[in-house]
Order: C-alpha cells, then structure tokens, then sequence
C-alpha cells in the first residue's frame, strides 16, 4: 500500500478494495497435457478481457495459457473431466458444489468430474476463498466454460458425422445425432486429441429451474478419505528427509531481540538453526529436537506492548479513533441532526465487540521445499496466490519460482489469509537444503494469528409517534464496515466506519465486522421496538421495504411460531439482516437460571435465502454451522489480552461451543430459482447473537449491550 | 536439554507390533503420527482439550497427545486407520459418512474414534449421553447435531448386526 497509514488500519476489509494482481501462468500448454494425457482441453476468457484484447497477438500462445482466464476443463480420453478452480476447500464443500455445476452444465455424470483447486502452478489466478465469493462467481464461470466444452463437443462430431452442429444433441456424456441415431460419447470424442481451444465465455448458461445435478443434496465427494483418516491435511505430510520447524516466540507483541547466542544449539547433531533479525527457528529431524533446540537458545527480548489492555480496549479505541473519516466508509442521507430533535421517541446506546479468535482445528501449518531455487510450499490457506505473493515478496523470487498448494484445509473461518506458517516452513527450509514442516501449536495459533477486531458502536436513533424510522446514526469504532448499512427505511441516516491503529493483528472472520453491526443494529432495533411499545416482529416490518429480508423474517416467525407468550424465565428474540446478496433472520428461544444467572439458549431457527440453492446438504450443514460457531461470539468467546500477552490462549481458557452449548437447531432454506445463487459462508452467522441477546432481554429485562453477552452467566437480575 | 535417552520400547498399534526409539515421555501422538505415519489421529490443542487426537487404548478412548508413549506398553492401540476391516468401514465410520457429519472434518478421526469408545460401554447411547460423552471433542465448524445423529445411527446398525 502506498500510504504509510494504511498499513495501520484495519487488515479484513481490503479486499473488497483491491483487484486482483497481473496473472502469471507457468503452466505451458505442452505441460498441460502431459499431466492430464491427451483430450480436450477449453479455456473460457471473460467477456470484459475480451474485449480488452486488442492486438491479436494477446491471444492464445502455443506455449501458454491464455491470460484473462477465469475457469479451464479438460475432458480426457477416458471422458473423466477435470475442472481446475483456483479456490480452496476448507469444510465450505465447494470442491462437491462446483463439481456439481460442472457436471450439470458440461451434461455428463456428477462422478466423472474432478476438481483441482488451489494450486498456483496449475490453477486459474484467484484473489482468495473469502467474501462468500465461490458460488457467485464461480458458479457463473465454470458452467460458462463447460458450456463452451459443450458447444466443442458437439462440433467435433458434426464435423466427424459432417452434419450442421445445430441438430446434435449432448446429454449423458454423449453427442447425439436425433435424426440418425448416432451417437458418441465425450471420451470417444476426446479419444486420440490434444485440442486446447480458448473460447468466449457466454451466457446463456443453464437457468437454475433446468438445473438436475447442481440444485440436489449430493454427498461430499472424497467423504470416504475424511472418516478413515486417509485425507491428508497440511500438518499430514511427510515427505522425505523432512525437518520439523520450530520458531522461537516472542514474549510478548513488538518484542525486538537484544541479546542472542545460539551456541549451544548449534552443537546438537542435525539440527539448523536461523536467526533473521526478530525471527528465530530451528529445524531438527524430530519435532522434540526442534524443541529442545530452541530451549536452548538464550534470547533476550526488549518488550514494548500496546498500551492497553482487553480490560479497557473499547475507552481505547474511542479515544484513538481517527478524527478524520474517510469517504468511502461514510453514507448520509436527509438531515440526521434536525430529525433526532424533533422525534416522538429518541434512543441512544453503545454497543462492545470484544476481540475473539477463529481457533481452526486444524492449525497454521505448512511444508516447504526448495529445489533448484524453486520454492513449493503445501499450507492450509485461503489465498494461494496471495502466499504466493508473498513467498515471493520475501525471498526476492519472481512468482514463477513460487507454487502454492492448498491441501483440502481444516478449517479457516476467515482466519487463514496470511502466509505465515508457509514463510516460516520456507525460511528454514532454505538455511537446511530439505523440506520443513511447522506446524503451529495451539497456543501460537491463539498468540499469533490475527483475530476478529474488537469494536465500539455507537447509535443515535429516533421514532415516530406511529413507530416508524426517522433518523439514524451509526458509527463503528474499528471492528469494520460489512454490513454497517442498514436495511430499514430511514429517511435521515449517517453511518461511519472510523478506523483505528490495530492493537493486536486483526483481520477477517467469518462475516467479519457484519456480526459486530448486526449485533448493535438489531439490538437497537428490539430496543426501539420496545421503546414504540411494538412486537418487534411487527416493528421490524413495519420499517422494512426489502422484499427479501421480508420473505427470511416471515418464514423464520412462522417456523419458530413468533409471537408466543413466554413462561417465566423463557425468552424469545428476533433479529435479520443482508450482506453479500444473501438474507438471513434468526428467532431464539433460551432460558435463564433465575439462581445462577446461567443462560441456555435452547432453540434457534434460522431462516436463510442465497438465491438458487446448489446443494441444500451443503448448505444446511453450513447454516447450521455457522449458527453453532456464532453461539460463542455470542455467549461466551473474547481474547483477553495485557502487557502485550494473551492470556488466554488455550482451549481450556478460551472456551468454544461445545455439544452441551448446542441447542435444538432448523434451518429454513428459501430457495430462489429465479435469482443467481450467493455465498452462504458467513451471512447465516450474523442474526445469531442479536436474537438471542434480545431474548435474554425478553425473559430478563436486562438488555446486555456487550458481546460476548454472558461470558459468566447474567448477573444482576 | 537434559532428556532421557531414548530407548527401545515396543508398542502394538492397529494389530501390528512396532519397535520405537523414543523418549519414553513422549505422547504417544507424535509416535503415531511422526514414527509410524498414522496421521489419521490430528494435533489439535496439545492439552487433551479437543479430541481430534483421540485413540483407543486398551479398548478405552484416550487422548494421545495426553499420554506417554510408555503409558501404551502392553496395550493394545487402536487407531482410525484400524477402524476398517477388509475394505469395510466399520459402522461408525459408515454412519459418519451416512449422515454427512463433518464439514472440514479435521475432528472427525477423533469424534470416530470416542464415538466407538462410547458404543463399546454403552450400546444404545440417549442424545444426553452421546452429547455428555463428546462434550471433550472440539468441532468448531458446528457439525454437532448430525454428528449425535451418526452416532445413533451406528449404535442402531451395530445393534442390528449384533442379533
């Protein structure tokens, strides 16, 4: 980044600013084959690169991929198709869904297609697994070049056949001639070829009502490999004359290396170690001998932590908000001031989000080898190419010497956009002349990570006499501006993102700051319900113009039976909301221990719509998911943080959901065939803590304003 | 520094008996997993917090990243990897995959593998008694539901192949 500031703000948001980098493809064509065996292979260029290209020259290179390139497919001559994405699998089972689409819009049998993924060296270029981007752009890109394969297929058998390719027919992984009965299947066709062609890529694709294969809940391909423990993840891999990789941590954040003497680590058989300014590691044939390595390592640190604490972060953050707000995170429309003081009802509050940590099962690790000045590295990553980028930023390489590739990855939420274990692994993996792995601890993955910002929200709000919106003003202190919009109908509304200087390594999570404004949003808006003496269903709608929001809030109300009289200490809370062009809206029912103050949630309907559903299976699991994983933003998960340590960096002391946290969950899944399909990754998690948070005050009175909500039960009732 | 010299311990895994040369305070993880290439049981938290390196030892479910290797001397160890018998999926693994009970599925070995400690004791679990049982296995995509589902479903197929 060009200004000096920005490395300082908030790391999550700045991919929705960014375009991807210039594209670089060492795969050459003659190379292509080779790996795949003859057949035929298809290229789909964007329309918009199309047109970009203007001197004929730009265009396919016998030796090359083509540039402008978002999805390729080769069918070979056993008719197996593989279809290569640069996207990762990380439990999301998008490498099933985009199997799916290809399968559906090439016609051939969901079993015959493969996709490889995230593979800087045989992939299409790919920003990142993040944004619930795969379906939306995916979806559309690969069905446009198995489209275009179709389109191949057929002509490659009316010029066989020697007929007019309008009448033949591909279904069943077969072109069909109708008129005479012919036929040949793809891999006849395929059979004996290496036709490479680069072919517009165009719409039509088929419409989501036509869909037969995508749309259907088909089983997680690979699944066999995941319950025998055959899957191998990063941490997994062993390849010959591997090293483990061990790096020595600093006491505490901005701590800088003063005193340094790594003799007698240096003395212990086959070990390496690598001192690089603050970075210090040791590879050794046996993880324990990595250990001891670095035990025996006298290092001496000179600490200057961030000078504030979890205890008083969001005091901090207000105050060193920058006073100056950018443009593109500030929207005003009316006159927010003028409606505030003439309102019937005015309704002002602060909202907290604290600092909470993504904790992937599976965590940081890679593998790297060097050969011949070539690096690859194997880490569970949501953006190869970005490692990439950055593997080659820091070992002063060109991209082409760098391949990235993502193992089907445990987990990452948001959380796995950096290359750090990779870096590492690479950096030893130099000094020793053999593959390193590094794995992370769980402890490292809770210290040195990056986590989902903590956040101030304040609102100032008023309504009418009738209960209708009249003014609205929203401002997030440095959590993010996802979701910061607001999907009600307010005629006078400003909303600001004001950034702050991090103070522990922030980045995306799951939904990233939506939840965070979602959570103040929608607690505002049971608020102001009640203030207007409104069921705040009724209240909602009342103020709702979206057709679609609607269509989540009524379906939710309708599963969950809203509005129900409520028993003592039962409570039931409502909340919704958009981002990333799906629709979401959660009714929670939970229970408060009137002795203890303990707070069960005991029943969550979620109701969620992304447009065309590709696999309702997939879906449903990550709905559900993402409702149990938003329980402990909810209800329990904050980092806590002093003297430039986490203090809480175990599972022991970080506490996630768990079985007995899970309550009754159904999962409403609207489907819109009429409306091109969105991501589900992370929408579905945003309603979760507002609505039970407004249901404890339901059951309560007592409106909590702080997430997590109830860290050691609810006090003072 | 100041470890004890590794010596020659034999352990039995999967069936199979294996000579280690390990220090005997070593988990019996990383052996599995470093030693003898069984990277079916996952490092997850290193604190018998999370489950995903859960095997059977002696028939009991254990957290082996909590326990020495010398602790499995004499014990026979069962991991994932000695779930399957010619080609079959034991009906635990079967129902798993019945009821798509995973997401990334890197907790799944380990929910497997407590989830046969469970059946063993207790052939026909309630939800309370699965969900008390897996309370010590972390999933953190949020697959518990289907996951208490698999599990009752394994106890119903291996109750039907019992009679």
């Amino acid at each position: 980044m060009s200004n000096e500031r920005e490395k300082f703000l908030l790391e999550p948001e700045r991919y929705e600013f960014t375009s991807g980098p210039m594209h670089h493809f060492e795969l050459a064509r003659r190379e292509f084959f080779k790996l795949l065996g003859a057949g035929i292979a298809v290229f789909a260029i964007a329309k918009n690169a199309q047109a970009q290209e203007t001197a004929p020259s730009r265009g396919f290179h016998p030796q090359e991929l083509p540039q402008e390139i978002s999805a390729w497919l080769h069918i070979g001559e056993d008719g197996t198709v593989t279809a290569f994405s640069g996207k990762a699998e990380m439990g999301q089972n998008i490498r099933t869904s985009m199997a799916q689409n290809v399968a559906d819009e090439l016609r051939v049998p969901f079993e015959s297609v493969r996709m490889v993924m995230g593979d800087t060296a045989l992939t299409p270029f790919d920003a990142g697994t993040f944004g619930s981007r795969t379906t939306p752009t995916m979806t559309p890109q690969l069905r446009r070049v198995a489209s275009a394969a179709r389109d191949l297929l057929v002509e490659v058998a009316a010029k066989e056949w020697n007929v007019a390719p309008e009448r033949l027919k591909a279904a069943n992984a077969k072109v069909t001639d109708p008129a005479s009965g012919r036929s040949l299947t793809y891999a006849a066709l395929a059979r004996g070829k290496t036709l490479a062609q680069n072919l517009p890529a165009e719409d039509p694709v088929t419409p989501p009502p036509d869909w037969t294969i995508a749309g259907k809940p088909v089983p997680k391909v690979d699944a066999r490999d995941f319950v025998t423990g055959r899957h191998q993840y990063t941490p997994d891999l062993r390849p010959d004359g591997m090293l483990y990789g061990k790096i020595l941590r600093p006491p505490s954040f901005g701590a800088a290396l003063v005193v340094y003497d790594d003799r007698a680590a240096k003395s212990l058989p086959g070990v390496v170690i690598v001192r690089d300014g603050n970075f210090v590691g040791a590879a050794a044939p046996t993880e324990r001998e990595a250990r001891n390595a670095l035990s025996a390592i006298r290092a001496q640190w000179k600490e200057d932590p961030p000078k504030t604490s979890s205890r008083e972060i969001f005091s901090y953050l207000k105050n060193n908000a920058d006073p100056k707000v950018d443009d593109r995170h500030r929207t005003q429309r009316g006159s927010v001031e003028d409606a505030l003081t003439g309102a019937a009802h005015r309704l002002d509050a602060a909202y907290t989000v604290a600092y909470i940590a993504h904790a992937p099962l599976e965590p940081r690790a890679a593998v790297a080898e060097w050969r011949e000045g070539k690096l690859t590295v194997w880490t569970g990553s949501q953006r190869p190419f970005g490692v990439r980028g950055e593997l080659a930023d820091i070992f002063h390489i060109p991209e082409s010497n760098v391949r990235v590739i993502i193992p089907d990855t445990g987990s990452a939420y948001g959380g796995k956009h950096t290359g750090d274990a990779a870096i590492e692994a690479a950096r030893l993996a130099r000094a020793a002349g053999r593959p390193v792995k590094v794995v992370w601890t769980r402890e490292e993955e809770f210290t040195w990570a990056y986590f989902r910002p903590a956040g101030v929200i304040e609102v100032r709000s008023a309504i009418n006499s009738d209960g209708k919106l009249v003014a609205w003003d929203f401002h997030n202190y440095h959590s993010g501006s996802s979701g910061i919009e607001t999907p009600y109908a307010v005629p006078n509304a400003r909303t600001e993102y004001h950034a702050v200087p991090l103070v522990l390594r922030s980045g995306s999570y799951r939904g990233l700051a939506a939840t965070a404004n979602h959570f103040a949003r929608e607690t505002h808006m049971d608020a102001l319900a009640h203030a207007a003496k409104m069921d705040p269903l009724e209240f909602r709608m009342k103020n709702l113009d979206d057709a679609r929001l609607r269509a989540v809030l009524e379906a939710a109300a309708k599963k969950f039976a809203w509005p129900r009289a409520t028993k003592e200490g039962q409570g039931f809370g409502i909340a919704a909301g958009n981002e990333k062009g799906s629709y979401v809206a959660t009714c929670a029912e939970i229970a408060v221990d009137k002795n203890s103050g303990a707070v069960r949630v005991v029943h969550l309907v979620t109701a969620f719509e992304c447009g065309a559903i590709v696999n309702p299976d997939g879906l449903r699991n990550q709905v559900v998911g993402a409702n149990i994983q938003g329980l402990g933003g909810a209800l329990f998960e904050a980092i806590e943080f002093e003297n430039g340590r986490i203090t809480n960096p175990r599972f022991s002391r970080y506490r996630v959901p768990r079985f007995r946290d899970v309550p009754e969950i159904e999962a409403v899944l609207l489907d819109r065939k009429d409306i091109a399909p969105a991501g589900a990754g992370e929408t579905p998690i945003m309603a979760v803590a507002p609505a039970i948070g407004n249901a404890i005050f339901n059951a309560t009175g007592t409106r909590l304003n702080a997430l997590p909500l109830v860290s050691n039960g609810l006090k003072k009732i | 520094m100041g470890d004890t010299m590794p010596k020659a311990i034999e352990i039995e895994v999967n069936g199979k008996r294996y000579p280690v040369q390990y220090d005997p305070e070593t988990p019996l993880l990383y052996v599995l997993r470093d030693e003898l290439g069984l990277t079916g049981s996952k490092y997850g938290c290193g604190e018998g917090q999370c489950g995903a390196c859960t095997v059977l030892i002696g028939g009991a479910p254990r957290r082996s990243c909590q326990i020495p290797v010398s602790a499995a001397v004499g014990k026979p160890v069962t991991t994932v990897e000695g779930l399957e018998k010619d080609g079959r999926l034991h009906p635990v693994q079967q129902a798993f995959l019945d009821a798509g009970a995973f997401q990334c599925a890197y907790c799944t070995t380990g929910m497997i593998m407590s989830s046969v400690g469970l059946l063993q004791s207790n052939t026909n679990p309630s939800s309370a008694e699965i969900v008390q049982f897996l309370q010590g296995n972390i999933c953190r995509c949020g697959t518990h539901p289907r996951i208490v589902e698999a599990v009752h479903q394994a106890a119903q197929a291996m109750q039907e192949r019992g009679r």
